[in-house]
């Protein structure tokens, strides 16, 4: 982000950027005292929609649009930020809310603003405890400068924000599971429409929003919609933070703009994959993605929400797991299968047991038990649960069997003599 | 029927607290709250801790019971002090996750998902933690909490065992305490 | 009305309300789509995915708005790529709805599979066999070989109780979440959950006892499959071999439909026995539930070694068997002596025909008849109660400009008393019906109600005036603390609320009352009704909670309680007790049974009133023969034959419903074993000649009332037995809606007339109310009414006995700190009228006014009215 600097991670360049008085000093809280005191709350929306940003939370859905639905004719509305990261391989928001904290609180404050919230949580997964402290002490903070509370900078304006910690539920990312979540009852998703900007927390109009998502916002309010779009492509404007995981020399999170080619993440922020190893496959989306077969023209493409679709992936979250030669595919399928098998709530048929039925089938490949038309049938049950599941959770556990096996077949054909990962050969 | 006290009394401002959280008419919202509060208590949640948040909420034990068993960071049996939970998940375990819970374990000469015989520490393998770019990586969670280690190794993982066993037995206090101490 | 939709089902066009759902919209035409997780009476969850549908939509045009033609003309039909949830999606106009598509199919068979991977398929031993949805579907549409490895199947717990009443089968629960949801939005009893996640998600109950509901059976109903059973039935029986008998309950005034399950069965001895009772649907009195009183409540009716079998006659003071002709000539001659000194003192219980012969035979003699009852208000009830056409599943937000329905609840803990009422004023309430609850202390209802308002201990009509007054003014001489009441700015606006509504009502109960206190709560309500002009129209007017199934009908037939019975009884020379045990609910009875006076009773039991007779007289449970019941809702309705009647020894078995056990041969000196109730007086009747009472046939003792009493005017059995298509549709081949639930086939009932107001008492009139205040000193007992009581009814039941405890009392906590006693501690307490004194448990209960005593009834103490007790500690 040579240009710019920092959008997200702007830590990173500024020491000490979790101290209030830092972040005011580097014009914090002015985007939000320009909303909240010379914006109307329409306009707030609109300049959002202007800057195109879209969801970071995978779905990629315009934030602006997602704003402008709410019902107005049933009150209170709500804003809801999800903090649950708990995708395999995304780890952005932990570092946002660790680092630059105030400029996620900025943009909960001015998205409250502009759907005329005055009640806001941020749902953190549980594991997140110490994160939610820090929040607290800086929310607790932001009430003694009168940040937050009744009235802000002199308008009738008031809001409250308030931590709420998950318990290890990685479907509570899913918005819906996360209201139910928040209501204090089981994590599972609900039955759409209504959705949430007619029917949310507590039945009440809601904005769910992701923490990257939302830490764009106070930027964008500062500097305009037009600023914003010079970041990124055309459909997919702005800046991303990818986390980079699995088989590279530099794992970590890497804010570039949309459109940067994978090639430029995995060899020059990444430093390449280790000893020498080649790149096997791309998993773009974390858990809940196809596996890319990493050719030129994969490396190539450019990853922004339009392209990764056209090598067969999907951008999701960006969280790009690199998968080098030493690892098996099989192996790799069971891992993400029996993640989905753990997580899935069990409330629709299709995904309780169809996550299940794949583990078992997934185990046996493994395992060097199963018969020759095991991974068909694998393939068959992920075919058959697709298009059927309550939520996104089931749709997206078939993503990296089926992918696995239509691209590359002939390791399910070897998979019991093959070693595990060449990590774990030790 | 009279209503069991127990949390009530020991935690009331913390308590109050929780509640405030939430608008007055949906209460319920504070179920998980409180069962961290009652968690950290004995690092494990009892029926009676149950049967009570039931009655500040207003909800019935089973509706609080059901959410024990949902979510996996809740607790209704006793188990070691300390939890130590290794990220096995497929980020880290490209990065020798699996072979590090193994070796810990046998080192430690108990199986994944058991306890020390003296009581201490139970290891178990969790999904993802968010922290895939420095794993190896466990959570150590305690009376007082939770805490991330990061970029472990085996060595730095049993010497922290090691401090944990040594606070123990140093002092008799209570498992609230020692968990503190734990993230000291 | 909303708008009708036209849309083509499976190539049919069809048309439909606009909002329904589709499944509902193939019901309507006849198409089954099957379901799991949805249910018609409750909103749709989308969770089990059976339901998947091709479904097509017009292509609209953007630019013009118009639909966009295929080249013949016809409208071009978009299909969307996924499946859709016919469950969850509501019709719109055009569409297409593919449900026998190959890709419904598929859909269809997918879903089965994955089902199927974790179901044990153990239907050989599967109570649910037989009338099993995922049975017949799979059947139907699934995939005839499974490709899961069954060897590796998960296996768990197939006995895991979720209380005496309830087994669950965690292999056969597929996860649809309907008794979950029925117990939150139905039954507000969230006792019964998920927990766990995936594949390992399960129902739990932790409730103490488990699954602590009064509503639990009816989750066995609508449960898809085998998964939840009642323990008195699982194992017992299988589907196919048994019999459907229609019937009614019993137990309260609500008059649910029932389905007695009979068989024979060798382990019986070759006799027919119940082995379940279902609900039967009536959308207008119980829909498709029941409560588990009325589900598990039946024994004492059914076949049992205690019932009595033969008449008693008393010589030389022992009760000795004797024959029918010689007990029916000592009745004669001795009733024929005490000409009007004979006493009839008959029980609610009682069916519409009873009540009659009884009656007619009294007045022949010239003698009294007294209903035996704890509430009055039935003249009122008749008068000014419900009118044909009421139905309270109409009650609710009003549409258009129409203000909201009301209902009053008052003096009454509703689900105790009339628990189906509790569970349809709930529903109203949930459909935007303004809820009014007015009790002197907390109940379930509360939870529900718009206004929640509060009266005194003992000022339930002063409250209820206090309205009137609050409206109109109306009252001459009200006291004061009446007209301070009236000005409580909630009781104003309720008052308010309840005079505007489109349709009001008033349910009145005997929380804290004896029969002259309801009695003028029901003049109170009256008032009421009448002065906001609620009266007159269906859905409109006063229902009283009474405690007994048929004490309506016993009003409408002019019986009536006696305020000062202990009296009435001592004078009476000769008494003829039916239906009754009053000398079991109060010693006080005992000495008006003495030896010079003539005492006959006709029971099922030996009871204590029995062993004072006389001559003692057995007669058939309404399980045994046939006959009518008038609801609180003034609903007539049938019950038939179930079983054979019980015989003189030993018992023959025949086939119920073949040869109705009431079909008695013309000869009474042949009369063996027990005999209906409404035969015995006319027996009586017959000997004295006084007038020609039918016994033979309850169909045409019921033409006879058709014939004199003017409400019951032009009712015939016949009349009773009509059935019109009921929605939701359950029961039939598909049986995917009502689980197992009986579809009514025998009738729905018919409700009466409004009863002409008698010259002599005008229906408004005002009340002689006192204002009732606690003693300054010493506590207060005020009786109450639980559901589950230590009465003959229950105690003989095989599982609900258990949920009933030893006798106890509620006080409130500072009155037991003052008195040094602990929750469930012990204690003396000694009514000052009676000086009858018990040691007893006690309850505490918070909420409870200082120096108020509440005292259960039917548990082992007896009042009959607020009574000043003492309470010491018990040692
Ligand atoms: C199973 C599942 C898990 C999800 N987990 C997360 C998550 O951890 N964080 C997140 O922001 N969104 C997650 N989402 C996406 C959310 O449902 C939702 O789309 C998002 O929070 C919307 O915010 P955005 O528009 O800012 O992206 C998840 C979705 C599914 C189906
Ligand atoms: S897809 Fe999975 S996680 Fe989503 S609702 Fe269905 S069972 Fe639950
Ligand atoms: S999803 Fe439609 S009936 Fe279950």
């Amino acid at each position: 982000m040579a240009d710019n600097g920092y959008v997200l991670l702007r830590h990173r360049e500024i020491p000490d950027l979790d101290s209030l008085e830092v972040y005011r000093k580097h014009g914090g809280f002015q985007a939000l005292e320009k909303a909240v005191t010379r914006m109307k709350p329409a306009e707030v929306t609109e300049v959002v929609k202007a800057s195109g940003l879209r969801g970071r939370g995978g779905a990629g859905f315009p934030t602006g649009l997602k704003w402008a639905f709410m019902d107005n004719q049933i009150w209170p509305h709500y804003v809801v930020a999800n903090a649950d990261e708990s995708e395999p391989g995304t780890f952005k928001d932990r570092e946002i809310m660790e680092g630059n904290p105030y400029q996620f609180l900025e943009g909960v404050a001015i998205c409250a603003y502009a759907v005329q919230a005055h009640l806001a949580y941020v749902y953190l997964r549980g594991e997140f405890w110490q994160i939610a402290e820090r929040l607290d002490s800086h929310l607790a903070a932001m009430e003694a400068a009168g940040l937050l509370g009744e009235r802000l900078f002199g308008s009738d304006y008031s809001l409250r924000i308030r931590t709420h910690l998950g318990a290890g539920a990685y479907i509570c990312g899913e918005e819906t599971a996360m209201l139910e979540s928040l209501e204090g009852k089981l994590g599972q998703p609900r039955l759409r429409p209504p959705f949430p900007a007619t029917f949310g927390l507590y039945g009440k109009p809601t904005v769910v929003n992701n923490v990257e998502t939302l830490t764009n916002v106070p930027r964008i309010i500062e500097f305009g919609a037009d600023w914003y779009r010079s970041m990124g492509t055309e459909k997919s404007p702005g800046p991303k933070i990818f986390s980079l995981s699995g088989c590279v020399n530099k794992p970590g999170n890497y804010e570039l703009p949309l459109g940067t080619t994978f090639r430029h993440l995995i060899f020059e922020c990444g430093g390449g994959v280790p000893e020498g190893n080649s790149v096997k496959a791309i998993m773009s989306a974390g858990a809940s993605s196809s596996l890319i077969v990493a050719n030129d023209q994969a490396l190539d493409t450019p990853m922004d929400y339009e392209s990764v679709p056209n090598v067969g992936g999907q951008l999701g979250s960006a969280s790009v797991i690199v998968i080098d030669s030493s690892v098996s595919i099989p192996w790799l399928i069971n891992k993400t299968v029996h993640f989905f098998r753990h997580e899935s709530c069990g409330k629709c048929t299709p995904c309780r047991e169809g996550t299940f039925w794949m583990g078992h089938l997934t185990q046996r490949i493994l395992d060097g038990t199963a018969k020759p038309e095991d991974v068909d049938l694998l393939y068959d049950v992920g075919g058959q649960m697709r298009g059927k599941c309550l939520c996104a959770l089931g749709e997206f556990s078939i993503e990296a069997p089926r992918s696995s096996i239509e691209r590359f077949r002939s390791e399910f054909d070897l998979a019991p003599s093959q070693p595990k990962t060449a990590v774990d050969q030790g | 029927m009279l209503e069991r006290k127990y949390l009530a009394e020991k935690y009331p401002q913390e308590i109050q607290n929780i509640l405030d959280k939430y608008p007055a008419e949906q209460r319920r919202s504070a179920v998980m709250p409180l069962l961290y509060l009652a968690q950290r208590d004995k690092m494990y949640i009892n029926r009676e801790d149950l049967q009570e948040i039931g009655d500040i909420l207003g909800i019935t034990l089973t509706e609080v019971a059901s959410l024990v068993g949902f979510y996996t960071l809740y607790y209704d049996q006793p188990k070691g002090v300390y939890h130590i939970q290794v990220c096995t998940d497929l980020p880290c375990a490209l990065r020798g996750a699996d072979r590090f819970l193994a070796e810990l374990c046998d080192r430690l000469g108990i199986q994944p998902g058991e306890t020390t015989p003296d009581g201490l520490v139970t290891i178990e393998p969790v999904m993802c933690l968010a922290a895939c770019d420095k794993a190896p990586m466990f959570q150590l969670q305690s009376g007082a909490g939770l805490t991330y280690y990061e970029n472990q190794t085996v060595e730095n993982a049993l010497s922290l065992i090691e401090q944990l066993r040594k606070d123990a037995s140093g002092r008799r206090v209570s498992a609230r305490e020692r968990g503190r101490d734990g993230n000291g | 009305m909303t708008k009708p939709v036209t849309l083509t089902m499976d190539g049919v066009q069809i048309e439909v309300p606009a909002g329904t759902l589709i499944v509902n919209a193939a019901k309507m035409a006849g198409v089954d789509i099957p379901v799991f997780c949805y249910h018609p009476k409750m909103e749709p969850v989308g969770m089990c995915r059976m339901c998947l549908v091709e479904i097509g939509r017009p292509v609209i045009d953007r630019a013009t708005g118009e639909k966009v033609l295929e080249e013949d003309g016809s409208p071009k039909i978009q299909f969307s790529p996924k499946l859709e949830l016919a469950c969850a999606t509501p019709v719109s106009e055009g569409m297409v709805v593919l449900n026998k598509s190959e890709n419904a199919k598929r859909g269809r068979k997918d879903i089965l599979e994955f089902l199927l991977t974790s179901h044990p398929l153990d239907c050989p031993i599967c109570d649910k066999g037989g009338e099993c949805p995922l049975q017949d579907l799979t059947m139907g549409f699934g995939p005839g070989v499974s490709r899961y490895l069954y060897d590796e199947k998960k296996h768990l717990a197939k006995q895991y109780p979720l209380g005496e009443l309830i087994m669950l089968d965690r292999e056969r629960c597929i996860q649809c979440g309907r008794c979950v949801r029925f117990q939150d939005i139905y039954a507000e009893d969230p006792v019964i959950a998920f927990t766990h996640r995936g594949r390992s998600m399960e129902i739990v109950s932790y409730s103490d006892p488990g699954f602590d509901s009064y509503w639990s059976g009816n989750t066995t109903d609508i449960c898809p499959v085998g998964a939840l059973t009642t323990m008195d039935f699982r194992f017992r029986a299988r589907p196919w071999e048994l019999r459907a008998a229609a019937s009614l309950c019993t137990h309260c005034a609500v008059g649910c439909n029932l389905t007695l399950n009979v068989r024979r069965e060798a382990v019986s001895g070759g006799e027919w026995v119940v082995k379940r009772v279902m609900p039967r649907q009536n959308e207008e009195v119980n829909e498709i539930w029941i409560c588990d009183k009325g589900r598990f409540g039946y024994h004492y009716a059914a076949q049992n070694p205690e019932r009595l079998r033969q008449p008693l006659v008393r010589k030389n003071g022992e009760l000795e068997p004797a024959s029918w002709k010689e007990a029916l000539d000592l009745i004669a001659e001795r009733f024929e002596q005490a000409g009007q000194g004979l006493l009839t003192l008959a029980g609610g219980r009682l069916a519409n025909e009873d009540l009659f012969n009884l009656g007619k035979l009294t007045k022949g003699l010239g003698g009294k008849t007294v209903l035996y009852s704890h509430m009055g208000g039935g003249k009122l009830t008749s008068r000014v109660g419900l009118t044909p056409g009421s139905n309270l599943i109409d009650l609710g937000a009003g549409s258009g400009d129409e203000p909201p329905d009301a209902v009053l609840v008052v003096g009454c803990d509703l689900e105790e008393e009339a628990p189906l009422w509790w569970l349809r004023v709930r529903q109203a309430a949930r459909r935007g019906a303004k809820l009014i609850v007015l009790n002197p202390r907390r109940t379930k209802l509360d939870n529900s109600a718009s206004y929640v308002l509060r009266y005194p201990f003992g000022n339930a009509a002063m409250a209820v005036l206090a309205m009137v007054n609050a409206l109109s003014q109306k009252q001459p001489d009200l006291p004061e603390s009446v007209q301070a009441l009236s000005r409580d700015p909630d009781l104003q606006a309720a008052a308010k609320a309840f005079a505007e509504a489109r349709n009001a009502l008033v349910i009145y109960g005997s929380e804290g009352m004896g029969l002259v206190e309801s009695s003028a709560l029901a003049q109170a309500c009256a008032n009421l009704l009448l002065t906001t002009n609620h009266v007159g129209r269906p859905n409109n007017g006063l229902i009283c909670a009474w405690p007994h199934a048929n004490e309506q009908g016993a009003w409408e037939l002019g019986w009536e309680p006696d305020e000062n019975l202990v009296e009435s009884l001592k004078q009476a020379e000769a008494l003829y007790i039916a239906g009754a045990d009053p000398v079991s609910d109060d010693a006080a009875y005992q000495p008006s049974f003495g030896s010079d006076k003539f005492v006959v009773v006709q029971d099922l039991y030996l009871s204590q009133t029995a062993r004072l007779a006389d001559v003692v007289l057995p007669v058939q449970s309404w399980i045994e023969r046939e006959g009518s019941y008038t609801s609180g809702e003034r609903r007539v309705q049938r019950f038939y034959p179930a079983l054979p009647a019980t015989t003189a020894l030993p018992p023959k078995a025949e086939a119920p419903g073949v040869r109705a056990a009431s079909v008695l041969t013309r000869s009474a000196p042949e009369l063996e074993g027990p005999q209906a109730d409404y035969a015995i007086p006319a027996l009586i009747a017959e000997r004295l000649k006084i007038e020609a009472l039918n016994y033979s046939n309850a169909a045409v003792v019921f033409a006879q009332i058709g014939e004199t009493i003017p409400v019951f005017a032009g009712l015939t059995f016949q009349k009773l037995a009509e059935v019109h298509e009921q929605w939701p549709i359950v029961g039939r081949g598909d049986m995917y809606y009502g689980g197992t639930t009986y579809e009514n086939t025998q009738g729905l009932g018919v409700q009466l007339k409004l009863a002409a107001p008698d010259a002599g008492q005008p229906p408004l009139a005002w009340p002689q109310v006192v204002d009732f205040k606690l003693p300054s000193l010493g506590m207060m007992a005020f009786p109450v009414t639980r559901l589950y009581d230590q009465g003959s009814t229950l105690m003989r039941t095989e599982l609900l006995h258990q949920r009933i405890g030893e006798p106890y009392v509620v006080l409130n906590g500072s009155d037991a700190g003052r008195l040094k006693i602990a929750d469930g501690g012990k204690v003396r307490i000694t009514f000052s009228n009676t000086e009858q004194s018990t040691i007893v448990q006690v309850r505490l209960d918070n909420e409870l006014p200082e120096r108020v005593v509440l005292v259960p009834r039917s548990y082992g103490l007896f009042i009959s009215g607020p009574t000043p007790v003492e309470i010491r500690q018990a040692n």
